[in-house]
Formats: C-alpha cells, sequence, structure tokens
C-alpha cells in the first residue's frame, strides 16, 4: 500500500495546462520524499503529469481514483 | 500591422494541406477545359477526357513505382483510406476477424476501423480491433508487434495490419517493410508521405491525398497492389475503374499526377533544404527555450515537419498569437480540437500534450523565416507563461 500523498490538489473541472501548473507551483512546498496527488478531469492530465516528471525530474508514483471515482495522479518529490 | 503595414504570413501548416504546385495549377486550368466529358462515351470529348485520365493514372504511377493498373483516383484522402482498409479487410473476411493497428495512425483509419467492428454479422465470435503500441518517438514497436500478431493468430486469423507510412503529426516515419515481414497483409496510409519521401517496400494497400502534396483538394488516390484480394466494401458503380466510385474528377486528378511528379522530381533539393532547416529550428528552440519537448524521431522522418510541446502553455493561445505574429501554424493540443480531447498521437508516444505546436514548412521556405521565428518563440512562449505565473 503507498503511503498517502501529504498535498491533495483539486484541479476537477480544469483544463490543461492548469492542473500541470498547480503542480509545478506546488511540488517544492513538501519535503523531498513525499507525495503530491492531482486530482483531475482533464484526459490530458493521464499524459502530462507523467511527462512533466520526465521533463522536470521527478518520479510519477502512478494513478488510482478518488473517492469520487475522479483519476488521481500521484507525484513524489525526488529533488 | 505595426505601422498600419499588413504583416507578410509565413504559412507553416502543409501537413494539413500543402499550396497548389505551380505544375498543378497548369494542368488543373488546362483539363477544366478539355476534361470535361464523360470518360466512358464513345465520342471525341470523351476519348479526350478518357485519355486525360490515363495519363494522370500513368503518371502517377510512375511517380510511385507501381504499375497504372493499381492506381485509383478517390473522392478525398479519407475515401482512399476507407476504401482501401475496407476492402482489403473484406477481401480477407474468411481468413480473419481481427484488424491490428498502429496507435498513431489518422482519424480516418480509426474511424473505418470502429465503423467496421459495428459492421459485424451476428452470430459471429466477433470482429477484433487492437492497437499496435509505440514507442516515445512514435515509430510502432516491430517486436511488440511480432508478439501481437501470433497472439492474435493463435485466437483467430489476423486479416490486415494498418500502418502509416510516416506519421501525419510528429513525421516519425514507421517500419512498413519489417511489419510487412510478420506476414499478414498491410494496409499503409500515405497520406502524410505521398510525394515527400520514398514509399517503403511491402505493403498491400496504400491511401494517399493529393492536397497534402501540392494538388487540389478532393483528389485521392487508392494503390493496390496485383494479387492482394481487394472486395468493394460499398455500393459498387459502373465506372471504368471498379475500384472507384462516381463520376471521375479528370482535371482533379491529372492536375494530382502533375503535381505529383513535380514533387517527386524537385524531392532531393526540396527535401534536404527542408531538412536542414528544420534542424536549424529543433536546435534553435531546445537552445532559445527553457522547458520544451521536441518530439517525433529526429533523424527517421518526414523532411518538412516539426512538433514541439512547451510546458505549462495553452496550445490554443500560442497558435493565435503566433497567428497574430504572421506564422500560421498547427497544434494538437486539446484546447485546439473540436472534441476537447489531446492528440491519441501524442499520448500514445507518452509525450507532453499540452503547448504543442506542429511546423510543418512549405517548398519556398527559407532560413530568414526560421530565423524570424526562432527570435519570436522565446518573446511569445516567455509572455504566455508569465500570464500563468510561471
Amino acid at each position: 500500500m503507498a503511503p498517502e500523498p501529504v498535498v491533495e490538489l483539486d484541479c476537477r473541472g480544469l483544463r490543461c495546462p492548469q492542473p500541470v501548473i498547480m503542480l509545478a507551483r506546488r511540488l517544492p512546498s513538501v519535503a523531498i520524499g513525499s507525495l503530491v496527488a492531482v486530482v483531475s478531469t482533464d484526459a490530458a492530465s493521464r499524459v502530462d503529469v507523467p511527462a512533466w516528471c520526465r521533463m522536470r525530474g521527478q518520479e510519477y508514483a502512478g494513478s488510482d481514483l478518488a473517492a469520487d471515482g475522479t483519476p488521481r495522479h500521484l507525484v513524489r518529490r525526488v529533488s | 500591422m505595426r505601422n498600419g503595414a499588413p504583416i507578410r504570413t509565413t504559412y507553416w501548416d502543409t501537413a494539413s494541406s500543402e499550396p497548389l504546385h505551380p505544375a498543378a495549377r497548369a494542368a488543373l486550368l488546362a483539363a477544366l477545359d478539355g476534361g470535361f466529358a464523360d470518360p466512358r462515351r464513345l465520342h471525341g470529348p470523351a476519348r479526350t477526357a478518357r485519355l486525360l485520365l490515363d495519363n494522370a493514372r500513368a503518371a502517377v504511377a510512375e511517380s510511385l513505382g507501381v504499375r497504372p493498373d493499381e492506381v485509383t483516383f478517390t473522392g478525398s484522402g479519407t475515401e482512399a483510406v476507407h476504401r482501401g482498409l475496407l476492402g482489403l479487410l473484406a477481401g480477407r473476411s474468411r481468413v480473419g476477424d481481427t484488424l491490428l493497428a498502429s496507435a498513431v495512425e489518422h482519424a480516418a483509419v480509426g474511424h473505418a476501423a470502429t465503423w467496421w467492428r459495428g459492421q459485424d454479422v451476428a452470430g459471429r465470435a466477433g470482429r477484433i480491433v487492437g492497437s499496435l503500441p509505440v514507442e516515445r518517438t512514435g515509430r510502432v514497436s516491430v517486436a511488440e508487434a511480432s508478439g501481437l500478431v501470433a497472439s492474435a493468430a493463435a485466437r483467430g486469423g489476423v486479416a490486415a495490419l494498418a500502418v502509416q507510412a510516416a506519421n501525419h503529426e510528429v513525421g516519425t516515419r514507421q517500419p512498413v517493410a519489417e511489419l510487412a515481414g510478420l506476414g499478414v497483409p498491410v494496409f499503409m496510409d500515405a497520406c502524410a508521405a505521398m510525394g515527400r519521401v520514398d514509399l517503403p517496400e511491402g505493403w498491400a494497400v496504400a491511401a494517399g491525398s493529393a492536397h497534402k502534396w501540392g494538388g487540389p483538394a478532393g483528389v485521392g488516390l487508392l494503390v493496390v497492389r496485383r494479387g492482394v484480394r481487394w472486395r468493394n466494401p460499398f455500393p459498387g458503380d459502373d465506372r471504368a475503374d471498379e475500384r472507384a466510385a462516381g463520376f471521375e474528377n479528370v482535371p482533379g486528378a491529372l492536375a494530382s499526377a502533375a503535381a505529383l511528379q513535380a514533387v517527386v522530381a524537385e524531392r532531393d533539393e526540396v527535401g534536404s533544404r527542408q531538412r536542414r532547416l528544420v534542424d536549424r529550428l529543433r536546435a534553435g528552440i531546445a537552445a532559445g527555450v527553457p522547458d520544451v519537448e521536441v518530439v517525433g524521431d529526429p533523424v527517421d522522418r518526414l523532411p518538412h515537419l516539426l512538433t514541439v510541446s512547451f510546458l505549462y502553455v495553452d496550445g490554443e493561445a500560442l497558435v493565435t498569437e503566433l497567428d497574430r505574429r504572421g506564422f500560421a501554424v498547427a497544434s494538437g493540443s486539446a484546447c485546439t480540437t473540436s472534441t476537447q480531447t489531446p492528440s491519441h498521437v501524442l499520448a500514445a508516444m507518452g509525450v507532453l500534450t499540452h503547448g504543442n505546436l506542429r511546423i510543418s514548412l512549405t517548398r519556398e521556405a527559407a532560413e530568414g523565416d526560421v530565423d524570424a521565428l526562432l527570435a519570436a518563440l522565446p518573446d511569445v512562449v516567455g509572455d504566455l507563461r508569465r500570464q500563468v505565473g510561471m
């Protein structure tokens, strides 16, 4: 069982690139090793969150569903 | 625009549609007057129309290195894709019920595959459309395709593979010859590649679209290799060419053939110049703008096309601002599409889908235009990022 994210970003209803922008702004504020969750209804997030991690040297830790069934993308701060 | 003078537009969206080639314009104007008659009739004007159509077919065949009786003119590239793929599947219906299509095919292939699956006859095991995955460059993985063909063959027969010659969004060329070696006939959508690069070997049926190489809109090409079993998937017609339907667009066919001959003749010179310019753009963008992903294969690609994605940038705003500054370019980002979904091509490759730009050069593209775009991009992208606080 993966550890719980310390921050959950509610990006429901936001369109690309807003969810990735929120992730980029927030990730530096959590401790290295912590998880941030991006809860997003935007279909592009499924591709763009992992791509952002690859481009910015962070770790994509997979996805699951929020309580309401919205996709939730997990990112671990590694630097 | 500034100082009141109209700004010159640099049109770099030839992957959507190439401006009419001068050779096509001349042929079109001549044939509009001489090629109006019904090529099937027995009088003089009909013989003239028939002769022009036969000439167009012969010129296309020679340009593509195929036989004239393998060439059919259709009403569009999309119609050529539909007739080509569905006719191949119909001809193979006793062999198998599975179609394997690359994950980055044009929507015309996707729509045809969905329609084919829905036309299934009740009581059968059911038609299957499977996806051939691609690498980060957009290139189909031959190893994975080989495994998928083997496992689909074990469940039943594989009717066909659908693999494009080169990708329409990122320019990556596909390993068509290697995939044809897997023993299943290949339908090749060559709409993005035809005229621009030598076509690969090994395919059974191919489709092209004249307005993508400088011919007029409203002309597609269907090529069915000799010995391939192709059955008309739609109602027949009584034209001279049994694979075609509807009254022949003789002027359009002749103009398309003239343009194809011309672009094939100019290809070495134009293609190598475009390749140098794209390399210059690729290096210049990577050096001048941070947080950018240049996508597609850097070498094994179409010569005229470059696709990049800028982090934190809205694709629609990017295209609109570049248009204001005199650059007409395309984008595969969700906000620029009618469906509001990101490009399935970029998604299948696993590359950034937002802030996407597709630049496709004309045959006249020059170094000065490239440098003008390279000078504008850092400002444009920087402004858009500042507007969203990045």
